[in-house]
Parts: structure tokens; sequence; C-alpha cells
């Protein structure tokens, strides 16, 4: 409580009559209590915290000719089927043979922890990692402007050897599971992926597989 | 018998400084902090290392519960009485002032449009049940009116930023055909709204 000292309100003197002088002590208890409940408003009413987001750039539907749609590079390409309980599928190529012993598709699986498909991915898209670690020493030592780093971080991520992931789920797999793989993505420095319908044979690839 | 006297000290406690600190901590969170929307339901979103924040203004949101419900939103009090007047004229129903300024004080709505007046006229406990809304239904089949309200939220506002907010159980047949109809709208830049998480050491 602020007191401010004027010596009225305390005990008075007897005997002679003094003007009463009005106690000028102000109780500011009450203030405070209405400092805490606005406080308590504003807590629980407002947010810290800013959601973050993630870009996605989908291709566009139209109908494109045929013989402008750029092939994929069946020896770089990778396939990814999103299944239910966070399973992954995966396999390389076309999904009629395999590019590297020309036999049937291997198909195999994968989870989301950190010895499953990152590190395929990261196996797959080594020299783009590797580049992207060697842009980032040399940002660090030449003092690059983070605009100009992304650029050619970029650039990089889109150079001929990264590796093509073609993205598709089943429809038990959760949104979560789409997020998780985009995020995969943005992690080993993919940035040639698709989001692409589950075909038939897609399906059938991964029949005996998603029990 | 002597009386003995014992001091008396004051019980007064000087309550200035609590007072000072009280609202110190007020005026901290005042600045700081921004009202959170009130949504229809409680989403969960899936994490992500992305470090890009939302953006505060024309911003559309687009809201998936886990059992597949889609809400719709755009920020802007004028834009969603200008956008819901839109739908309003599309499906020929008119919807009156009252009405309209209801649906503007909503942050996302996802009701099918034949129940959208019965909807705005509910009474006030009622409105926020989140069982209230049947989510706006998105099957392409029937020109869905999911694909009306993206394309009359871009007409209405074209700075307009998409963002979809999934839950993490959200089942990916209804993300499926939301991207689609985005697609086929030619809105194929979107964000997509996740907490934040660590950037794994490698």
């Amino acid at each position: 409580m602020a007191e401010i000292n004027t010596g009225g309100g305390g005990g008075h003197k007897g005997g002679k009559v003094r003007s009463k002088k009005a106690s000028t002590r102000v109780d500011l208890t009450p203030m405070v209590d209405l400092g805490f409940l606005l406080i308590t408003f504003f807590m629980l009413a407002t947010t810290l915290i800013k959601p973050q987001t993630m870009e996605i750039n989908l291709p566009r539907n139209d109908k494109i000719e045929k013989k402008d749609q750029t092939l994929v590079k069946a020896s770089k390409s990778i396939t990814i089927i999103l299944a239910k309980n966070n399973k992954i599928f995966y396999f390389f190529g076309d999904g009629k043979t395999d590019p590297v012993t020309k036999g049937p598709v291997q198909v195999q699986t994968a989870d989301f922890s950190k010895t499953g498909i990152r590190q395929m991915l990261l196996d797959r898209n080594a020299p783009i990692v590797a580049l992207i670690k060697e842009l980032r020493k040399e940002k660090e030592r030449i003092r690059m402007s983070d605009e100009e780093y992304r650029k050619k971080a970029a650039q990089v991520r889109s150079g001929d050897a990264a590796a093509i992931v073609m993205i598709t789920a089943t429809d038990e797999a959760k949104y979560d599971n789409l997020v998780n793989i985009l995020d995969e993505m943005q992690i080993c420095n993919v940035s040639k992926y698709a989001i692409v319908d589950l075909s038939t044979l897609h399906k059938d690839l991964i029949k005996d597989l998603d029990k | 018998m002597p009386k003995v006297k014992i001091a008396r000290k004051s019980t007064l406690v000087d309550m200035t400084a609590m007072c000072d600190v009280a609202f110190l901590l007020l005026t901290f969170f005042m600045l700081t902090s921004n009202f959170t929307a009130k949504e229809p339901v409680k989403v969960e979103t899936p994490t992500s290392i992305s470090e890009i924040k939302i953006p505060e203004t024309n911003i559309e949101t687009i809201l998936i519960d886990p059992k597949g419900k889609v809400f719709l939103g755009i920020d802007g009090q004028p834009h969603r009485i200008n956008l819901l007047r839109s739908m309003g004229e599309a499906y020929k129903i008119t919807f009156t002032p009252a009405e309209l300024k209801r649906y503007s004080l909503r942050a996302t709505t996802g009701v099918p449009m034949d129940q959208m007046k019965a909807f705005l006229n509910l009474p006030d406990e009622q409105i926020d049940n989140p069982n209230a809304q049947k989510g706006i239904p998105t099957d392409t089949t029937a020109g869905s009116e999911f694909r009306q309200w993206v394309y009359y939220a871009k007409k209405e506002n074209d700075k307009i930023v998409i963002a979809i907010k999934g839950d993490k159980e959200t089942p990916f047949p209804v993300i499926k055909t939301v991207m689609k109809t985005l697609q086929d709208l030619k809105q194929v830049r979107f964000n997509l709204i996740t907490g934040l998480k660590e950037v794994p050491k490698d």
C-alpha cells in the first residue's frame, strides 16, 4: 500500500478539536488482483508460438502432350508408397524392371526412423548431400548472403545427379505420414519430387507386403 | 499486575512492488502474443523441420479434422462477408446482414450450403459445438462445394495464400481430394501448417 506520510490517520491527539484529516493511505491490493486477472486472461487467450508452414508446389493438372512430358530417368527414380501403420514401401526404377539387375522389381520396406527411409534417401542422393555440405561450409567461409545461399542450394538440388522421388500412398495412410515424408525430402535435400496417384501397378507390387 | 506491553508491529504489507511486477508481466504478454482464433475442432498438426513462418494476412485456412471433415476460412471480416455473399449467389441463397455478420466473426466454418442458414441462426451455446458443423462436402463427382469455396475465396482476395492445417490422423484420401481440387483450380502453391521439429544432426 502506498503511504504518503502526512502524519494523518495515526492516533489523534486528545483534547483539542482537530480537523479530521482523511487517511492518505491507498490500499493497492485490488489493483494487484486486477493486474493478475488481466495476465491470466492474456495467458489463456493468446499464444506466443506462431505455427510454422511447409511450402508445397504441385504440378498442374493440365493435359500435357505426350511428347512434351519430360521422361523421368529410370535409374535415378525412386517410388515411395506410404501404407498403414507408418510403413513405407519403396522401389527403384519404373516398377516393371529393376534398373540395376534388370530383373523383377524389388520392393523394400522401411519406416520413419533414422535408419529407415532417411538412410536410403541419403545414400541415393549422396552426391547432392555432399555438395550441399560443401556449400554450407563455403557459406560460412566467404560470408555468403542467405538469399544467394538459397539460390545456389536450389541449383545444386536440381542438378543432374539428383534423385527423383515419386510419392504415393494407400488409402490407409495418414496425413502425418505425408508430412513426414515431405519433411524427409527436405532433410535429405531432395527437391525433385512429385505426389502421384496410386496406380494398379503400385497396388500389385505391395499387395503381398501390405497385410 | 504490570501489563506486559508487546510491541505491536504493523501487519500491513506494502503492495506497490507486487503491483509493478503484475503490470510488467501484463505488458509483456500484451505486446508479444497474438490472439488464437477459436477453431471448431482441435487439430494436432504433424511436425516438420520447416522454419518458414505462417503469413499473418491474406491467408486462407483449410482445416481438416481427424475424421476428415473440412472447414474453410479466410482472414478479414469484410472478405468473409463478401465470400459468403458470393457463395449465396452461386447457390441461390440470400443471407440477411445479421447472418453475414455472424459468419464473419468465425475464423473457419465447415457447413454444407444447404445447412448454412440454419447453422448461422443457431443459439450461441449450440453454435460452438463441434458436432454442429458437418464439414464442407468435397466429393468431386457432384461439382464439389469445396471447389466453389476455394474459387470464390481466390476471386475475393487475389493475394490469398492457401494453408492446409490437417491433423496427424487425418486419412490420406481426404488430403488427396483437397489437393486435387486445388490442382484443378490451378492453385498449385500452398502451405502445410506444421509444428516445429529439431533438424536431425547427421
